[in-house]
């Protein structure tokens, strides 16, 4: 029991939270493929069209995962300003990824499937919406840690604001590929 | 602050160095950071329960005039017209109100205050006490948990005041009605702010079930073992993990029916007509928003349910002065209830035209979580069993919750059983449970809670006079409120109608509806004595002096830390725990704190 409590000591309890908090979040999104595994079974249901650009938004969300793991590399080897820019990096490649999502979405719509087209395309506006949105809300985030990183009086030693972000980012990362899987096999 | 003041403070914080490491707290705190933007779970845990209570008054009077609604029907009170104005024309209440006041008296009562107000205040409150830590894992983010309700809440308020009224569609919120502006009043603007407001309450809970989960697991105090926990730290865990699996499918369920509402989407929608206007959406499945909603919608009641529960052990362990019976098996059961609640949410869709063979295993999961919830009555009734029972206010809110959640907990396996729940479903049967099992006995959980830790929470104590009348006449009420609905029930009447007469077959309950109607009225008023007691004592009630701070000599960490703790909770060093938190009559000793070694002729528990 003394061991078991002291290893669990060595998780920051953030991380926990940061853990749960993805727990949560794909929750949501197995309420939504749930959702969308019920009504693909129903009448009227058309088959999803993927927009080509998803597959190349794929690929930039891919690497920004890399960036990430560089920027929490150089963290460790305290090559901050090395850091700030892999960060910055990873930053553009997270707006780039919702941007060409955007354009995806766009280019659907001027072809006539709007969001209420039918019931499948709908749920494609849903699902890649909310995951954008939290891709935003990671991109925040790494604003927020560059600016950090830049800042003469309190300089961060700690690494869990970056190991924090860098489950996260993965972990949207891995939402999306699945996301995609999931709409490719379903849809 | 002067120069002297500050040095004195100085010497003060270095005067060990157990205290300095504390010195960070001495700082000087402004109104602000201290009463409203506090990050002191204390503090946190405080607002939330005096927002909870502004709350149930609110959801609390809500009911009583729907009541008078159905208990007088041909009446007419003039003051309604004066507080609802159009809304109660000549003193009637319109049928529109009829169901804005149902909807916001469910979604208040269960979201507002059983939800936020009951684990929100004592998840914040205890957990870092009893674990023995400083604070949450993530106190700002706890300080956000408390503000995302706040707004919440704010929101869920102005949505009474649009001129299309409040939300009407009942608090489970099914589409169509709530998907469609055109189909009621209380589904046009109001129903918009209500989703929002739930929007933000979702947030709330998950920043705070996060917060609590990871500060349980990771921040317990030296020998503070998972098996040394107290049942209400138990019961708080599997709540937040209950949230967290299970707020976030609601989450989705909210966003698909914004994108109906407004974007013209059909999830939810399919070949409707309304005022002879054919809407174009096809397609779409209302039972698919059901399974989304009881998804949540059945933890949900676990959710309000387990803190009461833990409320209660810890209640009834103190005050019978004896130990919990079946530590592990409270543990477990939770356990099992934890799980076994995420797999039975379609009991409540039996006539939803569902497979009967699905129905039928639903029915299966649904009778066994009768097993775990009766194994904790079986538990509480024997601690009690031959204890030397101290009949506090607090234990006998305890007593009442345990008796409400047998009369409750029965009709459920009734209902559980798909072929009966086919004829009492969406009747008065239905709405005995769930105010017997969850409503009124979560509320007792409650107030055992309030009444037991408010010497801890504000350092004075509550009068306990007022406290026995309040107890007397809420149970008899209770029971006289909800006992005869179950006729009612049987007999076939369906919950939510705005009035009876019409039907011969009812006439027969027109004064038992009277009836129930001023026992709700006696019930209402006499909440008032507990809300004059809780604030007066805030105030002016008889302090707890240093000798006296473990009033009901529990062996829980937070009575060793001062009479009124400040921000860090223990002045010195964290207290190590060296024993479970229920050793009572052991030995010839009444009770040993959990800070006291365990002696050398002494075996643990
Ligand atoms: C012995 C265990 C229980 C069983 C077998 C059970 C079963 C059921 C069933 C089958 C229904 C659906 C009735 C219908 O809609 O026709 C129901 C409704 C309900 N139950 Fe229970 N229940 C149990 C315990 C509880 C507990 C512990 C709570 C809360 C703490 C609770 C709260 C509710 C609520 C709120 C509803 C009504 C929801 C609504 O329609 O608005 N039940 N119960
Ligand atoms: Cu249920």
């Amino acid at each position: 029991m003394e061991l078991a409590m002291n290893q669990e000591k060595k998780i920051h309890p953030q991380k926990y939270m940061m853990w749960m908090a993805i727990t949560s979040i794909l929750m949501m999104f197995v309420g939504l493929s749930s959702a969308f595994i019920v009504k693909r079974s129903q009448a009227n249901w058309i088959t999803l069209e993927i927009p080509q650009i998803f597959y190349y938004s794929t690929g930039v969300i891919l690497v920004s995962s890399l960036t990430i793991a560089m920027a929490k590399r150089s963290f460790i080897r305290r090559l901050i300003s090395r850091y700030a820019v892999w960060l910055g990096a990873t930053a553009v490649l997270g707006v780039l990824f919702v941007v060409m999502q955007t354009i995806g979405f766009v280019e659907l719509w001027n072809s006539g499937i709007t969001v209420s087209r039918n019931a499948s395309f709908s749920f494609l506006y849903v699902i890649v919406g909310l995951h954008a949105l939290h891709v935003l809300g990671g991109v925040a985030g790494l604003l927020l840690m560059s600016f950090k990183s830049f800042s003469r009086k309190n300089i961060v030693y700690s690494p869990l604001g970056i190991n924090l972000m860098s489950t996260y980012w993965h972990f949207v990362d891995i939402l999306w590929i699945y996301l995609l899987v999931f709409m490719i096999i379903e849809g | 602050m002067t120069n002297e003041e500050a040095l004195q403070q100085h010497s003060q914080v270095t005067q060990g160095a157990a205290i300095a490491v504390h010195a960070d707290h001495h700082h000087k705190q402004s109104f602000i950071t201290k009463y409203i933007f506090s990050t002191d779970h204390k503090m946190i845990s405080r607002q939330f329960l005096v927002t909870g209570i502004i709350w149930a008054v609110i959801g609390g009077f809500f009911s009583v005039v729907f009541r008078m609604q159905l208990g007088f029907p041909d009446q007419t009170f003039p003051w309604l017209e004066t507080i609802f104005g159009k809304w109660a024309e000549g003193g009637r209440i319109s049928q529109d109100l009829y169901y804005t006041l149902v909807t916001m008296h469910g979604t208040i009562l269960v979201f507002f205050v059983l939800t936020a107000g009951l684990s929100g205040t004592f998840s914040n409150f205890l957990i870092p006490l009893q674990i023995g830590a400083r604070d949450m894992a993530a106190p700002f983010v706890n300080m956000l948990s408390y503000w995302f309700f706040f707004a919440a809440s704010i929101v869920m308020f102005s949505s009474l005041f649009v001129s299309t009224g409040g939300s009407s569609v009942g608090w489970t919120f099914y589409p169509p009605l709530s998907a469609l502006g055109e189909a009621a009043e209380g589904a046009k603007a109001g129903m918009d702010l209500w989703l929002i407001s739930i929007f933000l309450f979702i947030v709330s809970q998950l920043l705070g079930g996060l917060n609590y989960v990871a500060t349980i697991i990771n921040m317990r105090t030296k020998g503070m073992f998972m098996t040394r926990l107290p049942l209400t730290i138990w019961s708080f865990m599997f709540t937040a993990i209950l949230g967290i699996l299970t707020f976030p499918v609601l989450l989705s369920a909210v966003v698909l029916l914004m994108f109906d509402r407004h974007l013209g989407t059909s999830f939810f929608l399919s070949d409707i007509v309304i005022n002879g206007k054919i809407l174009p959406n096809e397609g779409g499945s209302p039972v698919l928003f059901q399974h989304l909603f009881w998804f949540l919608g059945h933890p949900e009641v676990y959710i309000v349910a387990l803190p009461a529960m833990g409320i209660t052990s810890e209640v009834v362990s103190t005050n019978s002065r004896k130990p919990i019976f079946g530590y592990m098996a409270m543990v477990g059961s939770f356990f099992a209830i934890t799980t076994l609640s995420m797999i039975v949410w379609a009991h409540h869709m039996f006539v939803s035209g569902m497979n009967p063979f699905l129905g039928s295993v639903f029915t299966l999961f649904t009778l066994l979580i009768a097993v775990p919830s009766a194994i904790k009555v079986f538990n509480w009734l024997t601690t009690m069993w031959r204890g030397n029972i101290i009949f506090t206010p607090a234990m006998l809110f305890s007593i009442g919750f345990v008796s409400l959640f047998i009369s409750g907990g029965l009709t459920g396996i009734w209902l559980g059983n798909a072929t009966i729940d086919i004829h009492i479903h969406d009747t008065y049967f239905n709405i005995a449970h769930f105010h017997l099992v969850m409503g009124v006995a979560s509320m007792f959980g409650m107030f055992s809670g309030i009444y037991h830790w408010f010497p801890k929470m504000f350092g004075r104590f509550m009068n306990k006079t007022l406290g026995y009348i309040h107890f007397w006449i809420t149970i008899i009420c209770a029971y006289l409120i909800f006992w005869p609905m179950h006729y009612q029930g049987i007999a076939g009447m369906p919950r939510r109608y705005f009035d009876y007469s019409n039907w011969e077959s009812f006439k027969m309950f027109e004064g038992l509806n009277t009836f129930i109607s001023i026992a709700a009225i006696v019930a209402f008023i006499a909440q008032f004595l507990f809300i004059f007691n809780f604030f007066y004592s805030i105030y002016k009630g008889r302090k707890v002096t240093e000798e006296n701070k473990n009033p009901w000599k529990s062996t829980t960490l937070e009575w060793s830390t001062p009479a009124l703790p400040g921000h860090g909770n223990w002045p010195g060093e964290i207290p190590e725990v060296h024993r479970w938190p229920y050793d009572y009559s052991k030995g010839d000793r009444d009770f040993i704190p959990q800070t006291e070694p365990i002696g050398a002729d002494e075996g643990e528990h």
